[in-house]
């Protein structure tokens, strides 16, 4: 078990170091010849307007709020699920009223307008 | 054990009676053994990226009704390679006012997110990475990080489209992932357990056949998570022009370029994985390198069809897909987890032929209620979208001479 982690860990610090190596590579062998003109910022070939930081639709928060309360209910049925096979009929519905109570807050959301894009 | 059964364990066996030989203590071989399989892994999969490239390039060349690359060596071959020599040598453009750190770092999350999905997937029955015991989160999980690569890239660029692409990239990537991880509890539950080599050895039935719903809403979903054509509003060019790749120049584009390829071919490998039974074949168990083979056909194929969909359908608008998915995928798939879950419990395991036919007259019904359901919601919708206000070019208020051949 200690092991697979070991594994994992190599395998994840090669993995980011790879593409972290070709970049650095690549950086060596490139020219870099930067001019003020060429590095601005592009915008349909004009001259860049204003800040670029603009406002976001507030429609993106909202659906972010709604994934969070989504994403933590499946996280809790993973370890239901794992143990599937050994549990009752009764447990099994016990899920399935989890699952119902998920489905009403999307029912929620969806009456209230949260998911219309507007 | 032979060289052409199992070349992997042959050479790990041979290399690891080596470096004892050699006097080296057994675990710092385990952990040269350890470093070697993962360094092999990680370039083999980005060399193989190499190759993938010039396959889409070739395959969507004919889909176009054109050649494709033709020049550099047979079919071709050769393009992607050449492109990787010059793309080492192009500058860097940092443009001015980006957030350096996000910036830089950006690339190097989406192929390493991308890539450290390997780790996880059985190969063949002796060879995996890890047999994770939460095998499906760490997918999921490793899964966003590429995302937040996307994200990274959108928000450093200091650009209004690279940020308008981060922002429908949080949109579409972290909506789609809902679904899918809904659909994927489906087979974790048939099989037991959360690692993936567990999953592969329990598909005695491949869980296409139990469950052929989840699998379709899974490979949308892995499509949608690739931000690919039909769903690729993050990188619309009549929109965004490059989306989240509009300032970045040299390798770090080209590693985008990489991930995005990459993360593709992934999807069909967890895909093909998690439903159509790995490397699980006819003599799979005993030769395993057939079992490698029999994977590389399955994703090969589950690739040719995200390569098919890329190719054929249109691009959706932001709020059709968000409808799409937050309307329709998001319930069916709640649905089929809770029917799912009750039938399966109803019905003896052993018996194979009447859970896969049960399971499957399920799937077709919930489907087939969903799509009525669908359909008389979108015939209304026309009539809708018609009578919404609309900005007119003349605002009725603005008084006109209507006079033929009148002065205004």
């Amino acid at each position: 078990m200690l092991n697979d982690w070991l594994y994992l860990g190599i395998f994840l610090i090669i993995a980011f170091a790879l593409p972290a190596v070709a970049i650095l590579i690549a950086g060596v062998l490139s020219p870099k010849k930067g001019n003020p003109i060429k590095n601005s910022i592009y915008e349909c070939g004009i001259e860049p307007i204003g800040e670029s930081r603009i406002q976001f639709k507030v429609q993106y928060y909202v659906y972010g709020l709604i994934f969070l309360i989504f994403d933590v209910e499946t996280v809790l049925l993973f370890p239901w699920a794992v143990a599937y096979k050994q549990l009752s009929l009764f447990a099994v519905f016990e899920a399935v009223l989890f699952i119902l109570i998920l489905a009403a807050a999307l029912l929620y959301a969806w009456r209230k307008g949260a998911l219309e894009w507007l | 054990m032979s060289f052409l059964a199992d070349p992997v364990n042959f050479i790990t066996q041979w290399l690891s009676t080596l470096l004892i030989g050699w006097g080296a203590s057994a675990s710092f071989t385990q952990l040269i053994l350890y470093i070697i399989g993962a360094g092999a892994l990680t370039l083999g999969a980005l060399f193989f990226t190499v190759f993938l490239i010039w396959l889409e390039r070739k395959i969507g060349g004919r889909f176009q009704d054109r050649l494709g690359p033709n020049r550099l060596g047979p079919w071709g071959i050769f393009q992607p390679i050449a492109d990787m020599l010059k793309i080492f040598t192009k500058e860097y453009i940092t443009p001015t006012g980006a957030d350096k750190v996000p910036f830089n770092l950006a690339p190097i999350l989406a192929v390493g997110g991308v890539l450290a999905m390997w780790a996880v997937i059985p190969y063949a029955s002796t060879v995996f990475g890890v047999n994770f015991n939460i095998g499906v989160v760490y997918l999921i999980a490793v899964g966003a990080i590429g995302d937040l690569g996307i994200i990274m890239a959108g928000l450093g660029s200091n650009n209004k489209y690279a940020l308008l692409s981060g922002f429908r990239a949080v949109a579409n990537l972290i909506s789609y992932e809902v679904p899918m991880v809904l659909v994927l509890l489906i087979p974790v539950l048939f099989s037991g357990s959360l690692g993936m080599n567990d999953i592969v050895k329990s598909q005695q039935t491949w869980n296409i056949f139990l469950a052929p719903l989840a699998a379709l809403i899974f490979f949308t979903t892995s499509i949608a998570e690739n931000g690919r054509a039909p769903f690729d509003l993050l990188e619309a060019d009549s929109e965004l022009v490059a989306g989240f790749n509009v300032e970045y120049s040299g390798l770090k584009f080209g590693m985008f370029y990489v991930a995005d390829f990459l993360h593709s071919f992934t999807a069909a490998l967890v895909f093909s994985t998690v439903f159509l039974g790995g490397w699980r074949g006819p003599g799979a168990e005993t030769i395993p390198i057939l079992g490698f083979v029999y994977l590389i056909l399955k994703s090969s194929l589950v690739y040719f069809l995200i390569l098919h969909i890329r190719f054929t359908i249109p691009r959706f608008r932001i709020d059709q897909m968000m409808d799409f998915n937050w309307k329709f995928l998001t319930p069916i798939s709640l649905v089929l987890l809770m029917v799912t879950i009750v039938i399966d419990k109803l019905i003896p395991t052993d018996l194979t032929f009447i859970r896969i036919s049960v399971h499957w007259a399920v799937n077709i019904l919930i489907w087939v209620a969903a799509d009525r359901i669908l359909s008389a919601a979108l015939k209304s919708h026309p009539a809708k979208v018609v009578a919404r206000p609309r900005p007119l070019a003349r605002p009725p208020h603005v008084a006109v001479d209507e006079k033929p051949g009148g002065e205004i």
